[in-house]
C-alpha cells in the first residue's frame, strides 16, 4: 500500500494558548513495498508524522492518501475502520499499548477486533509471541508484570498478529537487549522481503538505517529537510551533525581516520565496508621492505 | 575502599511468578563517586535491582546498605533522599502538572525556598535544553523531551546517588552524547555516584565498572575492558561486543593484525591504523 502526504500541516491543541504547529507543509510519497527510515532530533515531528498514516492524528491542513483512502481534517473514525486493519503501529512507549489481563489476550485483541475467529486469533497470537521470542512462561501473565523489554516484545507481537500491510515502527528496539534488537530488525526485514510489507521505521540508530532502509527522511522543526537513499544522506556529514544526527559507527571511525589524512575512496557505512577501504589504502601504499 | 552501596545475598521473587527468582543471591559493592553500568538481557533483573536499592520493593532475603544505613521500613525515606532515580518509562516519573512544577517537585520536598527553587529549575531546564517547554504538560512532549525532563528533575535535587534506568534510550545520537556528558560533569564535580542501566555497549565502555546480570544472577563484574573482552560470556548472555572489537576481528580476518591489547581500545586502534596507513 502506498502513502502520500499532500501539503500537510498539523497543530497540537489548536485554538488554545498551547497551540503548537508540529508539522509544516509535508509533501511526501512512500511507494508500496518500500522500507523508509525517518530520522531527526528530539521533537522534530517524527511520531506526529507517522500517526497520520492511520488517522490517529488528522491533518489540520492538507491531506494524507493511503492507497486511495483520503484522510483530512474532516475524516471521521468510522471511515477509517478498514484502513486501520492494514496499518499497524508500534508506539514509542510500549506500555501505552498494553491493556489486557494476560499477554495472550493482549496480542489476540487486534485480530479479534478485526473479526477473526477466536481459534485463529489464538493461533496468530502464539505465532507472533514466538516470533518476538517472548518465552512461553510469560504468556499467561499480566502484561504489566513484565520487564520493559518484555513489554516491548508483547506490543510488537500485538501488531504483527493483525497481519498489517503497512508496518510503522516508532523506535521499536529501544529497550531491547542487543541480541533482541538484532533479531527484531531481522524479523522486520524478513517480513518486508517475504510479504512485501511497507515499512516506516522511526529510529535514532544510524546503523539500522544504513543496514535496512532503502530510503531516509530527515525531519527538523516539523519539516522534511532531506529525503534520499542512505548513502546520499550519510554523505553530507557536516550537515548531519548540524541537525544533531549521528552517523553509523563505521562511518564515524572512517571520518576520524580521514581527518588525519587517510584517503578513502568512499565513505563506508558498515564494518565490512570500512575494512575493505582500509585494505585498499594499505595495498596502495608503496611497499618499503 | 569507601563503598556507598553494599548489597549482600539479595534475593527477590515477585508474587505469582512460581519459583522464579527475579534476583537470585545478588551481592555487589559500589564505590563512592564511581560510575557503574549494569547490563544484561531483557528480564535479567536490572530494574528489579535498581528498585530494590531505592527501597521500592520489600525484598525477601539479603541486606542492602546505602551510605552506612541498612535499608528497612524505618530507614527507607532516609535512603530515598540520597538517591535520584530515573525510571525506564518517563511517564511513570511525572508528578507535576507542568514541566516546571515537575522539576520543582523534588526541591519542594527538600524544603528549598521559592526564589532559590526557581533559579535551580531554570538552570537545569536550560542544561537539558528544555527551557522553552516550562509551561507544557509533561504528557504533551515528544519521547526524547520527556526523558530530558525526567533527567532534569533528578539533577535539580542533587542526590548523592543517581540511578539511570535506560534514561537516554529515546534521545537522538547528539542528544544522548550531550546528556551523558552533562551527567558525567555533575558526577565528577560533586563526587556523585552513578549507576546506569543500559543496553548501549559504547556507553558502558566509558564507565569505571560493569556488572553483568543474567537470569537474576551476577555472572561477571569488573572493568569494562575486561568484561567486554570475554566473548564467550557475551554470547551466553546475549550481549554484543563493542564496535572496536568487531572492527579488530574483521581486520584480523583480512590479514591485518594489530596488537591484541588494542581490541578494547578504540583510540589506540585508530592511532595504530593511522601509523599503518599513513607511513610512506
Ligand atoms: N500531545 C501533544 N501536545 C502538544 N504538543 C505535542 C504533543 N506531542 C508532541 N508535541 C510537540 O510536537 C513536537 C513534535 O513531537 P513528536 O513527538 O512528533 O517528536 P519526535 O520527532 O517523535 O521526537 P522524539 O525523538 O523525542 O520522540 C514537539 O515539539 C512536541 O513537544
Ligand atoms: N511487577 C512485576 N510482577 C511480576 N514479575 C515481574 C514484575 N516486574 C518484572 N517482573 C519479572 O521479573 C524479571 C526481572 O524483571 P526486570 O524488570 O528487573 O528486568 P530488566 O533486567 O530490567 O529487563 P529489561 O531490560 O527488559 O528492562 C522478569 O522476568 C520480569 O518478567
Ligand atoms: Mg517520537
Ligand atoms: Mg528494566
Amino acid at each position: 500500500m502506498s502513502i502520500a502526504f499532500e501539503s500537510v500541516d498539523f497543530v497540537y491543541q489548536a485554538h488554545t494558548p498551547f497551540e503548537n504547529l508540529s508539522l509544516r507543509n509535508i509533501n511526501l510519497t512512500i511507494p508500496d513495498g518500500s522500507y523508509t527510515a525517518i530520522i531527526g532530533h528530539t521533537g522534530s515531528g517524527k511520531s506526529t508524522l507517522i500517526q497520520h498514516v492511520n488517522g490517529l492524528l488528522r491533518p489540520t491542513k492538507g491531506l494524507v492518501n493511503v492507497d486511495g483512502q483520503i484522510i483530512n481534517a474532516n475524516t471521521k473514525n468510522k471511515q477509517l475502520v478498514s484502513l486501520r486493519q492494514h496499518v499497524g503501529i508500534v508506539f514509542q512507549f510500549p506500555e501505552s499499548q498494553l491493556f489486557a489481563e494476560t499477554v495472550v489476550d493482549d496480542v489476540k485483541f487486534g485480530p479479534l477486533n478485526f473479526g477473526v475467529s477466536d481459534t485463529e486469533a489464538t493461533n496468530r497470537a502464539k505465532d507472533a509471541l514466538q516470533k518476538v521470542k517472548l518465552p512461553e512462561e510469560f504468556w499467561q501473565k499480566s502484561p504489566f508484570e513484565l520487564s520493559g523489554g518484555q513489554m516491548r516484545r508483547v506490543a510488537i507481537a500485538g501488531v504483527l498478529a493483525t497481519n498489517p500491510k503497512i508496518l510503522i515502527l516508532d523506535e521499536p528496539t529501544a529497550g531491547l537487549d542487543p541480541q533482541g534488537r538484532f533479531e527484531m530488525m531481522e524479523l522486520f526485514n524478513e517480513l518486508h522481503h517475504k510479504e512485501q510489507l511497507t515499512i516506516l521505521l522511526v529510529t535514532h540508530q544510524m546503523d539500522d538505517v544504513a543496514n535496512y532502509a532503502d530510503n531516509v527522511i530527515v525531519m527538523d522543526g516539523g519539516q522534511i529537510v532531506k529525503n534520499g537513499a542512505p548513502v546520499e544522506v550519510f554523505r553530507d556529514t557536516k550537515w548531519l551533525i548540524k541537525h544533531q544526527l549521528g552517523l553509523p559507527k563505521a562511518a564515524n571511525f572512517a571520518i576520524k581516520l580521514a581527518d588525519r589524512g587517510v584517503k578513502f575512496d568512499k565513505m563506508p557505512l558498515d564494518i565490512s565496508g570500512l575494512v575493505h577501504q582500509i585494505v585498499n589504502v594499505k595495498d596502495r601504499r608503496p611497499s618499503h621492505e | 575502599m569507601n563503598n556507598i552501596i553494599d548489597v549482600k545475598n539479595l534475593t527477590y521473587k515477585y508474587a505469582n511468578s512460581g519459583d522464579k527468582k527475579a534476583l537470585d543471591n545478588v551481592s555487589l559493592s559500589i564505590e563512592k563517586g564511581s560510575w557503574t553500568s549494569i547490563v544484561g538481557h531483557n528480564g535479567s533483573g536490572k530494574s528489579t535491582l535498581a528498585r530494590s536499592i531505592d527501597g521500592l520493593m520489600s525484598y525477601n532475603e539479603g541486606v542492602i546498605n546505602v551510605d552506612g544505613i541498612i535499608l528497612s521500613d524505618d530507614t527507607v525515606w532516609d535512603i530515598r533522599k540520597k538517591i535520584g532515580m530515573i525510571f525506564q518509562n518517563p511517564d511513570n516519573q511525572f508528578v507535576g502538572a507542568t514541566v516546571e512544577d515537575d522539576v520543582a517537585f523534588g526541591l519542594e520536598n527538600l524544603g528549598i525556598e521559592t526564589d532559590k527553587m526557581h533559579k535551580i529549575v531554570n538552570n537545569v531546564l536550560k542544561k537539558v535544553r528544555m527551557e522553552d517547554f516550562k509551561e507544557r504538560q509533561p504528557d504533551q512532549l515528544s519521547g526524547g523531551q520527556k526523558q530530558r525532563v525526567a533527567i532534569a528533575g533528578v539533577l535539580a535535587s542533587k542526590p548523592e546517588i543517581i540511578i539511570l534506568d535506560e534514561a537516554t534510550s529515546m534521545l537522538d545520537p547528539q542528544g544522548r552524547y550531550e546528556i551523558i556528558n552533562l551527567i558525567n560533569e555533575i558526577h565528577q564535580e560533586n563526587d556523585i555516584t552513578v549507576i546506569s542501566i543500559t543496553h548501549d555497549v559504547s556507553e558502558a565502555m566509558l564507565s569505571d565498572h560493569v556488572i553483568v546480570l543474567n537470569d537474576g544472577k551476577i555472572v561477571e563484574s569488573g572493568a569494562p575492558k575486561k568484561v567486554f573482552n570475554d566473548d564467550e560470556m557475551l554470547k551466553l548472555t546475549g550481549l554484543e561486543k563493542p564496535f572496536n572489537a568487531h572492527l579488530f576481528d574483521a581486520l584480523v580476518e583480512q590479514g591485518i593484525h594489530p596488537p591484541v591489547e588494542l581490541r578494547m581500545d578504540e583510540n589506540d586502534l585508530e592511532e595504530w591504523l593511522c601509523q599503518l596507513l599513513l607511513k610512506a
